[in-house]
């Protein structure tokens, strides 16, 4: 419905808000449960271990995909649509990879002996990254699909798609800012 | 318009409103195309305000029918109910006399599904998904939602939560029946009570879903205020509705994630075994082996939204309420910005007082004494909001008709209820009034009756605009005398109950001699909550024959308000206004300026006139 408005002077595009709206949500979903973290934490009973290694590989992963995904966006509003094409792929590859990561880390916390089902400060790594992981598997649907168009379609420059990909790009900055929020608060809090 | 100069144009669209070009391009058929898109799957905002409303409707008849069962076995134990087992089969026991009563398990699944169905599914989508749907777009000058197929989706998740919750009372474990809040371990462990296994499933599905409608509707709602506003609209030329609609959608999608991830630590130690909230649990005799969990955490989480959602269903009623005075006092609203930084004062208050509400369940007391504090900080900008309606009153040309008389009610239920909350928010005094009738009385009074007032204030007023019709203002004042005295008639004495000490959500007081004197009290409490169900469905007969055969609406501004909503024609179409969208010149309550009655909104400045 943007186009009803455009004679209007916009503030920010009504779809960009929304999303930062649903971040917002997002936000607090973590943001209540590292508070039940602390809160938990604080009553004694608490089980201290170490964060899998692959935490901290995967943060990198992650950092790289975003500024990845950030220079294929750039490309793409410059019209340089191969360098834009590999950028994306690689960027959702690295997605991936960031997946893949968590999941090796879930294995290693089991192999330590820290269960789903055990001390609640096992609990708690487990549903705060595992949430964050499926977060970053919506953002990655939109990633692949976004490489699907980027093969697919016309070699054009619209506002359309460069509208689509600033979306996908802030949201995509978005977990990952989320997550190092996370990987720092578990690391502060121990 | 290429010649015209940037002056020309900003006057012309001054005069004859803004041209976004709606209806250039032919995409009405895309909106009216059949029956099916045009009233089930609408994309329109004035029909999904209207399927919010008979949805919540529903839902409020269910409700409060849920109250008289449980009502009629409270006030009248000794009655045969096996009447009622055409209704609810085995639920009714019978005793060796072949004398039936209302199970002891379904009562309390009653209790549970009366508070959940009104708290989310009638107060929240019903009140604020029906208003802010119907007025923001009309009232901010925009064609539609920003997002009218979000807005759709929203109404389907709510469609499909109560579904669930439907289901939920036919399975035959019962309903969820550990009370609306859900505390652990009664919600946590299936095997707790029967209406903790499937029942409590289907209840947690249920409100997942609720609130992802919650959610789709409250970012669609920020994002039509704050970017679709017409020319002209400044913030503080918003009618107050507008800014109550705005607040309680950003409360809403901050506070209702933070109950989601309250629920996904439930649903793990329902399921998966962790022990977020349970810990060294026997039950039937049987050690559990979940160790280091907290119930005390899931009622941080649950408050934690739990009290924004009081706000989330008051402030709607507060902004209808304070554009229904006005219209009908003729008179501008008194303090129109203290009235809105109220609101925003409410609302930031309301995210640091959740734990009031667990004075009693072993919070630190030297950390009470901070929520004792910012809890009775809150009746300060309560107090200028009564403080302003009563002045808005004040002197005015009043129109006592049912939209009006529902207003004032507010004003006075709102007052008698927020009075108790000082008491309640004293920790001291809670230790008495905790979980009795006092705190039934609180907030049926703060929160149920007078947000049902709000609604219905709501609804007498802008009806002519939803159907084109009036409803009946006869019925609709024997509605609001009998609805006001009966249900001070059922609230007034609970009072009296919770300073005795009689608990709440407690089946019978027979065991206790303490309790045994006040038989007839609850006898009164149950006919006259009989009493104002009955007129309720008074109400709901006026609607239904008011939409097919209520008066006409015959001018295009009835009521003679200023607001944006009366500039449309008697019955909108698509896209709200047939030509340009008009600009707006000034405020929303310009009432009784320089003489006359009422300016409307798009009304220029006239020469040296000066804006309120
Ligand atoms: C001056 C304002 C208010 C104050 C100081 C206040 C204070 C309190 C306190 C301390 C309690 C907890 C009592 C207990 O469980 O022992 C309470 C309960 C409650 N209040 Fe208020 N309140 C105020 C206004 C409101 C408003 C405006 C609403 C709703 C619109 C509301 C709705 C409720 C509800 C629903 C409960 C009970 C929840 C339950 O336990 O089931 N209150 N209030
Ligand atoms: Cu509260």
């Amino acid at each position: 419905m943007s186009q009803n408005n455009t004679l209007l002077k916009q503030r920010i595009n009504p779809q960009m808000f929304g999303l930062y709206l649903g971040l917002a949500s997002v936000l607090m979903m973590f943001a209540a449960l590292t508070s039940a973290y602390m809160v938990r934490q604080a009553a004694g009973n608490w089980l201290e271990f170490r964060l899998p290694v692959q935490f901290f590989y995967s943060t990198a992963v992650i950092i790289i995909s975003s500024v990845i995904l950030h220079m294929a966006v750039r490309n793409y509003s410059q019209g340089k649509f191969g360098i834009y094409r590999i950028l994306l792929l690689l960027s959702a590859a690295l997605g991936l990879g960031f997946v893949i990561l968590q999941y090796a880390g879930w294995l290693e916390m089991e192999l330590i002996g820290v269960y789903l089902t055990g001390n609640p400060s096992g609990s708690f790594v487990y549903i705060i990254s595992g949430l964050h992981a499926i977060h970053v598997l919506g953002g990655l649907t939109a990633l692949f699909i976004s490489v699907l168009v980027a093969f697919m379609a016309s070699s054009k420059v619209t506002i359309k798609r460069k509208h689509r990909l600033k979306l996908l790009l802030h949201y995509w900055h978005f977990v990952g800012a989320l997550w190092i929020y996370l990987l720092l608060f578990l690391i502060l809090q121990n | 318009m290429a010649t015209l100069t940037k002056i020309d144009e900003e006057k012309l669209i001054q005069e004859q409103g803004y041209n976004d070009h709606f209806h250039d391009h032919h995409h009405g058929d895309k909106y009216k195309s059949n029956f099916i898109t045009t009233y089930i799957f609408s994309m329109d905002h004035k029909i999904i305000a209207k399927q919010f409303l008979i949805t919540g409707m529903f839902w409020a008849i269910i409700g409060a029918g849920m109250s008289i069962i449980f009502r009629l076995q409270l006030g009248f134990p000794e009655e045969d109910y096996s009447w009622l087992r055409y209704l609810l089969g085995k639920w009714i026991v019978l005793d060796e006399a072949g004398v039936g009563s209302l199970s002891q398990e379904f009562y309390y699944a009653l209790v549970t599904m009366h508070g959940t169905i009104l708290v989310f599914f009638v107060l929240t989508a019903g009140l604020s998904g029906t208003f802010s749907n119907l007025l923001i777009p009309l009232q901010v000058g925009a064609r539609d939602m920003a997002s009218p197929l979000l807005n759709m989706m929203s109404y389907w998740f709510f469609f499909m939560a109560g579904l669930v919750m439907f289901i939920s009372l036919f399975v035959s474990t019962g309903p969820f029946s550990g009370g609306w809040t859900a505390y652990p371990p009664l919600s946590a462990l299936p095997q707790a009570s029967s209406g903790s296994g499937a029942g409590m499933t289907l209840w947690l599905v249920s409100l997942v879903l609720f609130v992802v409608s919650v959610l789709l509707g409250g970012i669609n709602y920020v994002t039509t205020v704050l970017n679709l506003r017409t020319k002209g609209m400044s913030m503080w030329r918003m009618p107050l509705t507008i800014w109550a609609f705005l607040i309680t959608a950003i409360i809403g999608i901050l506070s209702f994630p933070v109950l989601v991830s309250g629920f996904l630590l439930l649903i793990l130690d329902r399921s998966l075994g962790t022990s977020f909230y349970l810990s060294e649990i026997f039950i039937g005799g049987q050690a559990l082996d979940h160790v280091g969990g907290s119930p005390v955490l899931y009622q941080h989480l649950f408050w934690f939204l739990g009290h924004p959602e009081v706000y989330i269903i008051i402030l709607p009623a507060m902004g209808i309420v304070s554009e229904v005075l006005s219209v009908h006092a003729r008179k501008p609203i008194f303090g129109y910005k203290a009235m809105v930084l109220s609101i925003l004062a409410i609302a930031f208050l309301s995210f640091i007082v959740w734990a009031h509400h667990m004075f009693m369940s072993g919070v630190n007391p030297f950390i009470s004494n901070f929520f004792v504090l910012f809890t009775l900080i809150i009746a300060v900008p309560s107090a200028v909001k009564v403080f302003n309606w009563i002045a808005t009153l004040y002197g005015g040309n009043i129109r006592f008709n049912s939209p009006m008389l529902f207003a004032i009610g507010f004003v006075s239920m709102f007052i008698s209820g927020g009075l108790t909350g000082i008491f309640l928010g004293n920790s001291t005094i809670d230790i008495q009034m905790h979980d009795t009738y006092f705190v039934v009385a609180h907030f049926h009074i703060v929160m149920g009756i007078a947000a049902f007032f709000g609604m219905f204030a709501g609804i007498y007023h802008w009806f002519p605009k939803m159907y084109s019709r009036f409803m009946n203002d006869t019925l609709g004042k024997i509605h609001f005398w009998g609805t006001l005295i009966g249900a001070y008639a059922i609230f007034w004495p609970m009072h009296y109950l919770g300073i005795a000490g009689v608990p709440r959500r407690y089946y019978s007081f027979d065991t206790f001699d303490t309790f045994r004197h006040f038989g007839t009290m609850n006898q009164f409490i149950t006919v006259a909550a009989i009493v104002v169900f009955a007129l309720q469905l008074l109400f709901v007969v006026n609607f239904f024959y008011s939409i097919w055969k209520g008066k006409k609406v015959t001018t295009q501004n009835p009521w003679g308000a200023t607001t944006l909503e009366w500039t449309t024609p008697i019955t909108p179409g698509h896209g709200n206004w047939p030509g340009n969208i008009p600009a707006v010149q000034r405020w929303a309550y310009d009432y009784g300026k320089d003489g006359r009655e009422f300016i409307s909104q798009i009304e220029p400045l006239a020469e040296g006139e000066k804006e309120h």
